[in-house]
């Protein structure tokens, strides 16, 4: 049996899937950012008309699913899997959405690394030929996770400023057997580092050695270099984290520099309360969905590297004296 | 092994000190002070006032606490606190109406649960701490007083 796999962590797609469309749809502040007039949907208020911010959430990642599903032209008939992750606990605002649809339902949590792990998981099921047409999706809401991880919204204190703003954003991609669009070329599932950084107010530090590590091996897997790429697109490692992962390549000998771009930098224009960036699945899934998707189709690109980064933590965790294990995971993706 | 060891870490640590940002303790402890003093300037012509109006200091000490309780909840339940509060940091945290600010977020955040397990339960979420060590400190300080000074 012939293995599709180069080195120790790379699949490689000899049959490319397609990534056959995407959505995003973003919150009012989100909307207000540089990126504001790239995404498909802004809503005015956070909480969408909903009775809940939970609520809300949901009501985005099943927006965002519909969009994608609609620019696709496909019918919800047409999907195999559904997969889909949020950073709420026992990822409700996922569950929630799927319980509205009639497709095989995979939920995953990976933090901000979802939306990769995500179209990393999809496009092995299309490639396996386990499925035509699957579905991802993840989103995260600022007060939902606010409230979960850190204060009360309506509670008035101060961010430090490597602190970073969950966005309140939701994307979606749909992977094909076929079809136009940019093509999965292969995908580095990441491992999990932890390098006893244990403050949740400080994510960048935190996974920037995952984010390093993943980038390494997936170059040495495919025996590539950084210049084989047009852009690496980090997600979330935020001003102060980016400076970190790229000082961490540089030490194995490996300059991205020129080449990098991270979702939780370019979602906000900069301010004390925003921090180092944006963060939460929301934010890099909405910057590749919203922007990047539509780059690579209209072939602003030729090759390009997602790599989302998440922070494995919970309050509990951290409350209990642990560090962060952090995992990020890279998808290569190249223009049609 | 991808946990790294204590070497490691220490090692990370001390890469980490070139990345640290500056905090703005300057600005903060400066708007701190004028925001905090300003809150404070207020309650004080509150009580200027009651006291006018003919109310012994010693009443007119907890109705100047009760209206600066208030208006601390009542700007929380208009959604302005929590911006005074990622403006002047612990200038908005310290006076009478942080403390206010600490009670009713988590109270209007958790009315979503309900009044029992929601509001009830979680009210004292974050303000909880200080009530709990402040009640133990004062009744060590009181016993102190009372049998060794």
């Amino acid at each position: 049996m012939k293995f599709h796999r180069r080195g120790k962590s790379t699949c490689v797609f000899e049959q490319m899937p397609v990534l056959v469309s995407a959505a995003a749809v973003v919150g009012p502040r989100e909307g207000k950012g540089p990126l504001g007039a790239e995404f498909d949907m802004v809503y005015s208020t956070t909480l969408l008309g909903e009775a809940s911010w939970e609520k809300a959430e949901s009501k985005m990642l099943r927006q965002a699913v519909d969009l994608a599903l609609a620019k696709a032209n496909l019918d919800e008939s047409d999907i195999d899997f559904l997969i889909a992750g949020d950073l709420l606990n026992q990822i409700i605002s996922s569950a929630y959405m799927a319980r509205e649809y009639d497709i095989p339902f995979l939920g995953i949590y990976g933090a901000c690394a979802t939306m990769s792990e995500g179209i990393g998981i999809g496009s092995l099921l299309v490639a396996g030929r386990f499925a035509r047409y699957v579905i991802v999706a993840s989103s995260s809401h600022h007060d939902a996770a606010e409230r979960q991880f850190r204060y009360p919204t309506e509670f008035g204190h101060q961010r430090p400023p490597t602190g970073q703003w969950t966005a309140t954003a939701a994307g979606a991609v749909v992977v094909g057997v076929k079809g136009k669009g940019p093509r999965v070329e292969a995908v580095t599932i990441g491992r999990v580092q932890d390098l006893g950084v244990s403050e949740p107010n400080d994510m960048g530090s935190a996974m920037a050695p995952g984010f390093a590590d993943t980038v390494w091996r997936h170059l040495q897997d495919m025996a590539r270099k950084p210049e084989d790429y047009d852009l690496v697109l980090s997600g979330d490692l935020g001003r102060i984290g980016s400076l970190i992962g790229r000082q961490l390549l540089r030490n194995k000998g490996i300059v991205i520099d020129e080449i990098h771009q991270d979702a939780g930098v370019m979602l906000y224009d900069p301010s004390p309360e925003v921090g180092a960036g944006g963060s939460g699945c929301g934010c890099v899934a909405s910057v590749f969905s919203g922007k990047l998707w539509k780059e690579l189709y209209n072939r602003q690109y030729r090759r390009i590297l997602l790599v989302a980064t998440g922070a494995l933590h919970s309050p509990t965790a951290c409350q209990q004296g642990e560090s962060i294990p952090c995992v990020a995971h890279a998808v290569s993706i190249v223009s049609e | 092994m991808t946990k790294a060891n204590i070497r490691e870490q220490e090692a990370y640590s001390a890469f980490l000190e070139d990345f640290r940002p500056k905090r703005a303790t300057l600005r903060n402890i400066v708007v701190a002070f004028f925001v905090g003093g300003l809150i404070c300037t207020v309650g004080q012509g509150v009580l200027t006032y009651i006291m006018t109006r003919g109310i012994p200091l010693k009443q007119a000490y907890v109705l100047t606490s009760s209206i600066m309780v208030f208006a601390g909840a009542f700007l929380t339940g208009l959604g302005v606190y929590d911006k005074i509060g990622s403006f002047a940091g612990m200038g908005a945290a310290l006076p009478i109406t942080g403390f206010a600010n600490s009670v009713v977020s988590p109270a209007m955040e958790f009315k979503r649960e309900g009044f029992v397990l929601g509001v009830g339960a979680k009210m004292f979420q974050v303000a909880g701490p200080v009530i709990v060590y402040a009640s133990l400190s004062a009744t060590v300080v009181s016993i102190l007083k009372l049998y060794v000074f």
